[in-house]
């Protein structure tokens, strides 16, 4: 088992166009440095120096992560990771 | 119940429980029905507040012309204010948003301009700004910054859930401005800090993130992430399967984001049972069905309703 982390298409340059990865990790913080070992460079578009990026948005099972200790949210096999860019609504 | 006008009906919308879908006599839900309000949206009341906001600050002067970028609701009730108010009002609309929408935009005396379906609302509020720019005369509203879309819920929708349920410990809404959220947040955070504030976002398909790149993605100014407790996203999938469930179960026919609203409520209340504490879920119907039918939401099997919604601007 693993975890899914699911792409948006403007991120797909790093995943060599793939939709979807397959990662490991105990918290979203090193699930993500696990997806940035096999997709090099799509770290740096997701976190900065202070966390998330502001435009960026992490959902585990759908649930944003920033109200559930951000980087430090823990991640389990069989979760679904959802990363998308912050729109609008309305 | 007697108005002097139908602006003055905005509003004291009826909150009805849910017998069949509530898990237990103490994980309760509750529906707003937001739908009864005058042009059928949850929209009136934010419409109603920036338009006299901005009457009452002297931006807004007769036969002044409204710019709002809306990917539907709150043009259709900025367009009803607008009309009884002796405005005129030009909306941009994303091209991926119901026939019905463009064509109520239109009865109620709306210009509509478009903006490209890929990048959804984001592009809307982009082409509006350029629009504002060459017309320096004419008033954008803008309803993703201006405080009194958040304090028509503080002032009206939040005091009325708390006068019809006093007992109240979760408040679900939909996030889009997230002007509900935000004056719903205070208001709780102020009158009953322990209520929960829990915000259900669309999550839709991928044209609508096709962004050409992560800094032209859109948080909106009111937004302020203190204000609440959790924030889920939810797809359209398991939007329309709620709404189904809430027509089927409860009788409540209402549009697609409400069924993404009710299943961020549902995993409030079966977390409430797990914990075995008593819960009072309210949660906003932001609009009837009405205006997605030609989506073909309600029709089919889940499968197709989920593929006819791709691409689209449900919420």
């Amino acid at each position: 088992m693993a975890i899914e982390v699911r792409v948006p298409t403007i991120l797909r340059t790093y995943t060599g166009g793939e939709k979807a990865v397959s990662a490991q990790g105990g918290t979203l913080a090193q699930l993500i440095d696990d997806v940035e070992a096999s997709n090099p460079g799509v770290k740096e578009r997701l976190v900065d120096e202070s966390g998330l990026r502001r435009f960026i948005n992490v959902y585990v099972n759908d649930e944003d992560v920033r109200f559930t200790g951000g980087l430090e949210t823990a991640v389990a096999d069989g979760d679904t990771v959802v990363i998308l860019p912050a729109v609008a609504g309305g | 119940m007697r108005y002097d006008s139908l602006l003055d009906a905005v509003g004291g919308t009826p909150l009805v429980g849910l017998p069949k879908m509530s898990p237990s006599p103490d994980v309760r839900l509750w529906a707003k029905l937001e739908d009864r309000n005058p042009t059928g949206s949850v929209k009136d009341r934010v419409a109603l507040a920036m338009v006299a906001n901005a009457e009452k600050e002297g931006r807004l002067r007769p036969g002044c012309t409204i710019l709002e970028p809306t990917s539907g609701n709150t043009g259709i009730s900025l367009a009803m204010v607008a009309k009884l108010r002796g405005y005129r009002l030009v909306c941009v609309l994303p091209e991926n948003t119901s026939e019905e929408r463009r064509q109520l935009l239109r009865m109620w005396g709306a210009e509509i301009v478009s903006s490209p379906a890929a990048g959804g609302s984001n592009q809307a509020v982009r082409v509006a700004k350029r629009i504002a720019a060459e017309h320096p005369d004419w008033v954008m509203l803008y309803q993703y910054g201006n405080p009194a879309n958040a304090d028509s819920h503080r002032d009206t929708t939040g005091p009325e859930l708390l006068a019809d349920l006093p007992e109240i410990t979760h408040v679900v809404a939909g996030l889009g401005t997230t002007g509900t959220l935000m004056g719903l947040g205070r208001f709780f955070r102020e009158h009953k800090p322990d209520v929960r504030i829990v915000a259900a976002e669309p999550r839709y398909g991928e044209l609508v993130y096709g962004l050409r790149n992560l800094d032209e993605g859109f948080v909106p100014e009111l937004y302020d992430d203190s204000l609440i407790d959790s924030r889920f996203s939810v797809g359209p999938r398991d939007a329309v399967r709620r709404v189904r469930e809430l027509l089927d179960a409860e009788g409540i026919f209402a549009g697609i984001s409400t069924g993404a609203i009710l299943h961020a409520a549902l995993a409030q209340a079966a977390r409430a049972v797990e914990a075995k504490v008593r819960a009072d879920i309210a949660f906003v119907v932001a609009d009837g069905g009405w205006k997605y039918l030609s989506t073909g939401a309600y029709e089919g099997t889940i499968d197709e309703a989920e593929q006819r919604l791709e691409g689209h601007l449900w919420a």
